[in-house]
């Protein structure tokens, strides 16, 4: 028990160090040439106490660059890399299936679906303000995840290919909608691309101020369940032998899951495979044990899209390649590998 | 003191057709502290269905399960699990978890919301896979254990659990000889240690008649016989109920009727044919 304490101590901190590494590393890489040196003195001296000894010898210019423009984008990266990884975690965990994740299950494009109408249709601050569009999408989000699992549910047993390919029907459905109500509305083709294959650009901090709360609760529920999740790994009438509400906790675990992709997909589009990747990996490295699986998740899932994302943007520099087109090129190889592999431990 | 007490329990499956179908009807039967108590009965006889309806997981559809007095469903789900373990024929899938982390998850009906207790139950760990021989296979992974180690593990982590009533289902169908005889006498030492009461839904006629006190026979969803071993393995009432009759002996050694089976000697299928129609859902 203790032992696990101190892993996951251990697992953090090397986490949390290459987490901030990646960010100042990503946030010295651009069109605008700022060393990396510079890079640390700006961020240092946002600090208060610390921030008092660092002598200001950068232009203005560089600063505004670094606070205004990258910084945000790069926290953006790292909320919602965490949220979709933890996401992926708690779908995998509950649904008993490796290769459930916000994109593969269609809650990603169904979160989509409502956070775009009410963008689209200019009705963003309808009803509850600011809160009306990760609102909406969470409402599409479940709704979503409620018609992939019936469609999957066949004599009340749920297979796991059959799961997967509900979803991905689902989602190119949705994303079919999408479109369509991209083209209906006044804007620019340039929108879909958005909603479809994701993107961090143009969104400064509030956003990130807007996505917090969600990410902040979102996760802290999960991991109140991640125990739960273990016991689930024996099978759903084990765990319930033992304890559990088995479906009061999928119920809420599949929720939360749900209200953080839809958080993450009202303020991105649709980035996909982000939860199929990270949580694998960090399963390769710390093994099954959800209470480290899930806190590591959110840590590598930042540092994962930090790196998607520097690519996305440096890669054909000056013009940019959505982020999804990057996260699915990395993503869809690896989910025919997990596909392969269950194909053999299923045969024998 | 009357642990669990049956009264009139029905249970009804809908057949799919808009009906329902009948699986338990009108069984009842009273199991009190330290007995062992075995279920036995034909594929499709209700067994495991009222073996489930005892653990909770199901509710019957007339009549009553007791549990100490109350229902499963007025016990809050971790205070029953504190007192009431089930250990199942399918055990343990094959994980990445290791041995001591599985048993370790007997212990989560004792956890508050931050995974921990009130004592330490490590050393109540460490001896219960010393008991059942898992010490040296602690630190392996489930993936990398055979079938028969995997239920000791199950067994391991039913233990560290403690239990005051056991159910089993069909604890040693998928066992070899060795792992049964050795799988029931490991339950049978901790029962006489601890005052365990054990509920067992047995296939095996000659392991019923050897372990159990008492056994009731289920047939058709009714129970149509309760008694001791020597009451129930009787010829004429296994012909009735299994359709083929075999040759009852004493053992040897301890005297408990077992059962010979003779080849050729068979009377189901012709008037039966609901039985295998329900065997589907049984076992689902």
């Amino acid at each position: 028990m203790n032992g696990m304490r101190r892993r996951l101590f251990l697992w953090s901190g090397a986490g949390l160090a290459l987490l901030v590494a990646s960010v100042v590393a990503s946030v010295s890489l651009g069109s605008a040439n700022i060393s990396i040196g510079q890079v640390w003195k700006i961020l240092l001296h946002q600090l208060p106490v610390v921030g008092d000894g660092v002598r200001v010898d950068w232009p203005g210019p560089s600063e505004q660059i670094i606070l205004k423009v990258r910084l945000p984008r790069v926290v953006l990266a790292v909320l919602i890399g965490a949220a979709l990884s933890v996401a992926g975690a708690g779908f995998q965990g509950v649904l008993r299936n490796p290769l459930a994740d916000p994109y593969t299950l269609g809650v990603a494009s169904g979160a989509s679906v409502g956070a775009a109408f009410l963008i689209l249709f200019g009705l963003q601050y309808a009803l509850i303000g600011s809160w009306s569009v990760p609102l909406a999408a969470f409402c599409t989000g479940i709704a979503t995840l409620w018609i992939v699992y019936r469609l999957a549910q066949m004599q009340g047993k749920l297979k796991m290919e059959t799961l997967i390919l509900s979803g991905v029907v689902m989602q190119a459905f949705l994303g079919a909608a999408v479109s369509f109500m991209v083209s209906l509305s006044t804007n620019v083709v340039n929108d879909i691309l958005f909603w479809i294959m994701g993107s961090l650009t143009m969104r400064g901090w509030t956003y990130s101020l807007l996505l917090f709360p969600y990410l902040a609760a979102g996760m802290a529920v999960l991991y109140g369940y991640a125990r739960a999740l273990n016991l689930f790994a024996l099978g759903e009438r084990q765990a319930a032998h033992l304890g559990v509400h088995v479906e009061r906790t999928k119920l809420i675990v599949l929720a939360a899951s749900t209200l953080l992709t839809a958080a993450a997909v009202s303020v991105t589009g649709v980035i996909g495979f982000v939860g199929l990747i990270v949580p694998h990996m960090v399963r390769l490295l710390v093994g099954p044990d959800y209470r480290m699986i899930l806190p590591l998740s959110a840590v590598a899932g930042a540092i994962y899209l930090i790196w998607a994302d520097t690519l996305a943007r440096m890669l054909l520099s000056p013009t940019e390649i959505p982020l999804g087109v990057v996260t699915a090129f990395l993503g869809a190889p690896f989910f025919a590998y997990l596909l392969q592999k269950q194909k053999r431990t299923f045969r024998g | 003191m009357a642990i669990v007490v049956a009264e009139h329990v029905d249970k009804r499956f809908p057949d799919g057709a808009g009906r329902s179908r009948k699986v338990l009807d009108d069984v009842g039967f009273t199991v009190r502290k330290g007995e062992t108590v075995g279920i036995i009965g034909p594929n499709g006889s209700g067994k495991s269905t009222l073996l489930r309806l005892i653990s909770g997981v199901e509710t019957a559809s007339g009549g009553r399960v007791l549990l100490k007095g109350k229902e499963a469903a007025a016990y809050p789900r971790k205070q029953l699990a504190r007192w009431l373990a089930v250990l199942q024929q399918d055990a343990l899938p094959p994980i990445g978890f290791t041995v001591r982390e599985v048993i370790g998850m007997g212990r989560y009906p004792y956890q508050n919301w931050l995974g921990d207790e009130r004592e330490d139950p490590s050393a109540l760990i460490e001896s219960v896979m010393e008991r059942l021989g898992l010490t040296a296979l602690a630190d392996r992974t489930l993936e990398r254990l055979s079938g028969g180690e995997r239920q000791r593990v199950a067994l391991g982590k039913v233990m560290v659990q403690e239990p005051e009533l056991l159910l089993l289902d069909e604890p040693t169908t998928f066992l070899d000889i060795g792992y049964q005889v050795q799988m029931m006498d490991y339950i049978r030492d901790w029962q006489r240690e601890s005052g365990l009461t054990v509920v067992a839904v047995l296939h095996d006629l000659n392991l019923a008649a050897q372990y159990c006190d008492r056994i009731i026979v289920l047939h058709e969803g009714r129970k149509v016989r309760e008694g001791t071993p020597a009451d129930v393995i009787e010829s004429d009432l296994i012909a009735s109920v299994y359709g083929t009759r075999p040759i009852v002996l004493p053992h040897p050694v301890s005297l408990a009727p077992q059962i010979l089976l003779t080849p050729g000697d068979h009377s189901r299928n012709a008037h039966q044919p609901a039985i295998f129609s329900a065997n589907s859902h049984e076992r689902g």
